[in-house]
């Protein structure tokens, strides 16, 4: 393929490939080049022996960047993506292993000091975990965040907001409440790819009506049916069919099946696809904190722009005395 | 700062206590939300512990849910003293996956407007690496600088900060001519006298020196294994420039020089950045000189909406126009990881395609956690007042930083 862009062009990747893939020997699982990106996987247990052999014998001096990504249609959902450079051959590659919720990925905080605060975002985003790395603490998300956020099943909007609470005099922490629902458009063609069901879909798959019998009884005085109201009571009676009918039955918005769409706008987020690991746990609400002491002075009346309109009003005695005076 | 006290080990009869202090998160020096822990023996710093994350925003997951051009502008809010550096390397990677060739002229233009960011977020730095040391003018005259800069972005995109003015194919507009010229003036007449005006009062000024001179030294290997980047890795001696070694755009056709550092200490970065001012203004003036009539981008209407005038009269315009605007366009999947020389260093975008419209995953590789997360290193054995020189010296903004 003739290289069009003008993205960075570093020295060339002609039998990069074969060179590396030969020296990684066993610990290669696959070598990929697309895109002008030499691609190594290799196996996980043996990720710090590839990145040390790498760095010593290959020249990839610096180690960039890791990246997490997460695949849930997979059994080991997670990728672990290591960035190498190296500034003397002047070439880049990248090196990447798979991994699940529970597996650890040998650290390579023993090669580059560095890795540390790639690793400890890696698990703070994804959750993938670290052997030998010493301090696998959050680094991102706020103290006492629950769950990893970069995941496919995490929503977008998290599980819990926070606000300033006048009456606790501290930042709480409440569960999300959105005014609309998050939309999501995946502007697919219907021609092309879209699955959901359109007005008058219905009537290519069902079958059409066999004909009329052809002047059985002209008349049809007597005839109950004629009498009867048209009435749509319940959703089979629609007259829109099987298929349509076995779509409407489906909740309207269930946010975990469609990923968060209004029900017949599309599907525009791929399905996440249920793994056996529970899914990351909504944190509790902050609690109240009664045993704390109210503050003694009040510096001014902020409650109207804390406090939301529906909740009731503080208990508290407030002076009236002198107001409207 | 809030402070507490420890008991450690005794020595004799005198019980040595370590202060541990809370630097942060608001702090002037801290250039932003930074919170250290910092474990001190009287004034000389035995651990830092940087807490990093408090402006985190989740920017590469907002990123998952847009499109390709939609998820263009939040890269302005990363770093946003010099946002139109980090489009540049989004932009590339999405080009480099798409493989689509950007007119001439559009090449020169992201390059002369990538050097006006650099000397625009130089100022920034330069100005307040001064201050944080103790120097007050000089940054009032830098500012003056960037005041221009931020004219000349509104002047080319309609907005002082975020631009969003590169796009993939190209970039949004043409500027006028007008508008060359007058860059081309204000180096010469505005940007050259003044900058060096403030700098004679810096650079060989004893106290400036006294406090930047043999603080935080990095070796040549030291910045290798820590993923040092950008002024940082050539203030430590390492002619290590991504513009040079790995050219993008029109960086290949430039003359320009890479600045290094002799000691790797926090004056030679500085030093460096103050080099590095002056041979942006070398490439800009270049650019101006090269650059070709044409197209600002590229003319696959696949990719790059059509002109608004042309949509007045063709239907085809028209519905690619709408295409472009609603579902946006479809990268072919596959990854790449783009890094372009940022005036904080390598900013990196490893960019999944899974062949939609959207970016499977957007990985941001910012300069600053490889660089703060040296600091525990590079401070051990320094007096506290050594930290802001530090921290001033590695370019921290924690939009970039914390995502």
């Amino acid at each position: 393929m003739t290289v069009l862009h003008s993205a960075p062009r570093w020295s060339s990747n002609e039998g990069v490939k074969d060179a590396l893939a030969a020296s990684l020997g066993a610990m290669l699982v696959k070598a990929d080049e697309e895109h002008g990106e030499i691609l190594l996987t290799v196996a996980r247990d043996s990720v710090a022996d590839a990145l040390r052999l790498l760095r010593d014998e290959h020249e990839y001096q610096q180690l960039m960047d890791i990246a997490g990504v997460d695949y849930p249609s997979r059994a080991e959902r997670f990728d672990v993506c290591y960035c190498l450079l190296s500034v003397t051959r002047n070439h880049r590659v990248i090196v990447k292993v798979s991994t699940d919720e529970a597996t650890p990925v040998p650290t390579v905080t023993t090669l580059w000091p560095n890795a540390g605060w790639y690793e400890r975002e890696v698990y703070d985003m994804f959750g993938v975990l670290f052997a030998g790395n010493s301090d696998l603490r959050r680094i991102l998300t706020d103290y006492g965040f629950q769950g990893h956020p970069f995941r496919k099943d995490f929503p977008l909007t998290g599980y819990v907001e926070l606000r300033y609470s006048e009456e606790d005099k501290r930042v709480v922490y409440e569960p999300v409440q959105l005014a609309q629902d998050l939309r999501q458009f995946d502007f697919m063609s219907p021609w092309e790819g879209a699955d959901y069901v359109l007005p008058g879909d219905e009537k290519a798959a069902t079958p059409p009506p066999a004909p009329a019998p052809v002047a059985t009884k002209p008349d049809t005085k007597g005839d109950a049916k004629a009498d009867v109201p048209k009435t749509t009571d319940s959703k089979a009676d629609t007259g829109a069919g099987e298929k349509a009918n076995a779509e409407a039955a489906k909740p309207v918005s269930d946010s975990t099946a469609t990923g968060g769409t209004v029900a017949g706008q599309g599907q525009g987020e791929p399905v996440p696809v249920k793994t056996d690991a529970d899914a990351p746990d909504a944190p509790e609400p902050t609690e109240a904190r009664p045993a704390k002491k109210p503050r003694a002075k009040k510096t001014a009346d902020t409650d109207g722009a804390t406090e939301p309109a529906d909740k009731p009003k503080r208990t508290r005695a407030k002076k009236t005395d002198g107001e409207g005076a | 700062m809030s402070l507490s006290l420890e008991q450690s080990p005794t020595t004799g009869d005198e019980v040595i206590t370590n202060y541990t202090i809370n630097f942060g998160p608001q702090h002037p020096a801290a250039h932003g939300v930074l919170r250290m822990v910092m474990e001190l023996d009287g004034e000389i710093i035995e651990r830092i512990d940087p807490h990093v994350g408090l402006l985190h925003r989740g920017t590469e997951k907002l990123i998952e849910h847009k499109t390709y051009l939609q998820a263009l502008p939040y890269f302005d809010r990363l770093d946003y003293c010099s946002p139109l550096g980090m489009e540049h390397s989004y932009v590339l990677a999405v080009e480099k996956l798409l493989n689509i060739e950007v007119p001439l002229r559009a090449q020169y233009l992201r390059v002369l407007f990538a050097e006006l960011t650099r000397i625009c977020n130089h100022m920034l730095n330069l100005g307040s690496h001064v201050m944080d040391v103790g120097a007050m003018t000089p940054n009032l005259w830098l500012f003056e600088i960037r005041e221009d800069c931020l004219n000349f972005f509104e002047r080319a995109s309609g907005a002082r900060m975020h631009s969003a003015w590169f796009r993939p194919g190209g970039v949004h507009q043409d500027v006028p001519l007008k508008l060359l010229t007058d860059i081309a003036d204000w180096i010469d007449e505005r940007l050259f006298p003044l900058f060096e005006d403030a700098m004679s009062l810096v650079v060989d000024n004893r106290i400036f020196k006294q406090r930047n001179v043999d603080i935080a030294i990095v070796s040549k290997e030291d910045a290798l294994r820590w993923g040092f980047s950008g002024p940082m890795i050539r203030g430590s001696g390492i002619p290590w420039d991504l513009r040079k070694s790995q050219p993008y755009d029109v960086y290949d056709r430039m003359d320009f020089a890479v600045p290094v550092g002799t000691n790797g200490d926090c004056y030679d970065r500085f030093m460096v950045r103050v080099e590095e001012v002056r041979q942006s203004a070398r490439i800009m003036k270049q650019c101006i000189a090269q650059m070709p009539e044409g197209p600002i981008a590229s003319t696959d209407r696949k990719v790059v909406p059509p002109k608004r005038a042309e949509m007045k009269q063709s239907m085809e315009a028209l519905i690619h126009h709408f295409k472009l605007y609603t579902e946006g366009f479809h990268v072919p999947a596959g990854e790449v990881y783009v890094a372009t020389e940022s005036p904080k260093g390598e900013f990196g975008v490893y960019l999944i395609s899974d062949g939609s419209n959207k970016p499977y995953r957007c990985k941001i590789r910012p300069t600053a956690f490889s660089h703060l997360q040296a600091m525990d290193f590079m401070s051990v054995g320094h007096m506290l007042p050594d930290v802001t020189a530090i921290i001033g010296a590695i370019d921290v903004v924690f939009g970039e930083c914390d995502r």
